[in-house]
């Protein structure tokens, strides 16, 4: 019954680390519409700025995998 | 763990198991289905960049068009990051860029095993990155190097914080370097393979998930080549840091 | 394997047993991939994309020089028309001035040849005038002769003549 619980937790736990993934979204997100509304505002500089945006969507990214790392911790390795 | 109460029996991590090719124990010699799938990226990759533009025109096949352009993709990619100095490393990147890329690419075929899905392939080659870069800005900087940590333009009394926190996304860059890559590829695989699961389970009603896995696959090959993108400027980036440490 | 992968973690990537195998052939996929690619198909690509450039490059300046060609062409032949053409105009220019002195002397020879034609017939009409004038007088002297001759009155010539002279003259 008590590992049941701690399984319980567990699970829980993981549950709840993927709303971390939901902050990444949102990061990842205000990126591309920042980028789109600069964009638009000068198309002659967008191509230029491609790069900065993919580097910018995988920092923002970053913290979502951290987030994906802890589930896996706490799925497999706790 | 799908299938735990019977009636639906979808095992969607099965497809990522390393199995030896020819029976046995896996030891770490053993001609595995990684082995098989990483020499056929060596073959695709050979194939595009040495047999595709195996006929050095002047105007050039589709063949020869398309390794042209990866070529010079890559190229511009590392000059316009990573700097003129950069152009030196652009081998390596570029060997990176094509494991990753035909890894990615191959893995969406059906039966494939992805090698790139495996956090052990991915960690190699963020820790390579890692350590590589490192090196390369010690010795090319000295002590200069650890300038990237000290934020000149900031104030004063910030900068020890800046510094702890410069420190920190350093040593995550390996992981989340290498996770993401991992994670996209395990994610999109395992969700197409539950998709393909329900087509199994629901009988008459299968086009359903069958047009949702089509999608899904379209998706995938995008984020194929997005994940082989980033990983690739990302890599450039990190070396940028290593040549050009002050900010 | 399929029982350790699924009886352990559940995910296959978290199984530490391959990863010893999976990280050994990744470096020799890795060392044989660099290799093929920096050996053999980048320096390749590098070649055929320099060699185009170098062909445009040249190709460009060929065209140049074309151009060059042509514009001098077409100025030659500009030049070669704008000749032509006042060759041509004073061809025209002298075929007109000939034909002029042509037309002039034939109108001269045949204005002379009207004028002596003329000069002839007037002659010839005051040959005739004049004959016709002699005779006139003639038979008026000797008309005047004999009527006087008729009446009795003695006449000397000299006086006739002057006479039927000066009344001719008023007539005339």
């Amino acid at each position: 019954m008590e590992g049941d619980i701690a399984e319980m937790g567990k699970y829980i736990g993981v549950g709840l680390t993927a709303i971390g993934m939901g902050g990444a979204a949102i990061g990842v997100g205000n990126i591309a519409g920042n980028f789109l509304s600069g964009a638009l505002r000068n198309p002659s500089a967008a191509a230029g700025q491609t790069a900065m945006l993919f580097i910018g969507i995988a920092f923002a990214e970053a913290l979502g995998i951290f987030s994906f790392l802890v589930a896996l911790l706490l799925m497999f390795a706790v | 763990m799908a299938g735990e109460n019977g009636g639906l029996e979808i095992r969607p991590m099965d497809q990522f198991e390393v199995k030896a090719l020819f029976g046995g124990d896996v030891s770490w010699y053993t001609p595995t289905n990684v082995t098989l799938w990483m020499a056929l990226t060596v073959v695709a990759a050979s194939a595009l960049m040495i047999y595709g533009a195996r006929g050095r025109a002047l105007v050039p096949s589709r063949a020869q068009s398309a390794a042209e352009m990866t070529y010079g993709f890559i190229y511009n990619m590392v000059k316009d990051v990573a700097g003129h100095d950069a152009v030196r490393f652009f081998p390596h990147v570029f060997t990176l860029f094509m494991f990753v890329l035909f890894a990615n690419l191959l893995g969406l075929i059906p039966f494939a095993f992805t090698t790139t899905s495996h956090i052990a392939v991915t960690a190699v080659l963020a820790f390579t990155v890692f350590l590589s870069v490192t090196a390369l800005g010690f010795i090319l900087n000295g002590t200069k190097f650890l300038g990237l940590f000290w934020v000149s333009s900031a104030p004063l009394a910030l900068r020890p914080v800046l510094a702890l926190i410069e420190l920190i996304s350093y040593f995550a860059r390996p992981i989340s370097h290498s996770i993401r890559l991992a994670g996209a590829m395990m994610a999109g695989h395992a969700v197409a393979k539950v998709f393909a699961g329900f087509a199994g389970a629901l009988g008459a009603a299968f086009f359903v998930p069958v047009l949702a896995v089509t999608a899904l696959y379209a998706l995938e090959l995008l984020v194929a080549v997005i994940q082989a993108y980033v990983f690739t400027i990302l890599t450039c980036v990190y070396l940028k840091d290593a040549l050009h440490p002050s900010h | 394997m399929a029982e350790t992968a699924a009886s352990g973690s559940g995910m296959p990537q978290l199984d530490v047993s391959t990863f010893s195998n999976q990280i050994f052939w990744l470096i020799v996929t890795l060392v044989v991939l660099y290799y093929v690619m920096s050996r053999v198909a980048l320096p390749r690509i590098a070649a055929v994309l320099a060699d185009r450039r170098g062909t445009i490059t040249s190709d460009i300046a060929a065209a140049e020089e074309y151009k060059l060609k042509a514009q001098q062409a077409e100025e030659a032949y500009n030049k070669a028309l704008a000749e032509a053409r006042a060759e041509a105009g004073r061809i025209v220019d002298a075929a007109k001035a000939e034909m002029q002195a042509e037309l002039d002397v034939q109108i001269a020879k045949a204005d002379a040849e009207i004028a002596a034609k003329a000069a002839e017939s007037e002659r010839r009409i005051r040959e005739i005038r004049d004959s016709a004038m002699e005779m006139v007088s003639d038979v008026s002297k000797d008309v005047t002769t004999d009527i006087l001759d008729v009446f009795g009155a003695k006449a000397d010539k000299r006086s006739v003549t002057a006479a039927v002279n000066a009344r001719l003259k008023g007539d005339a």
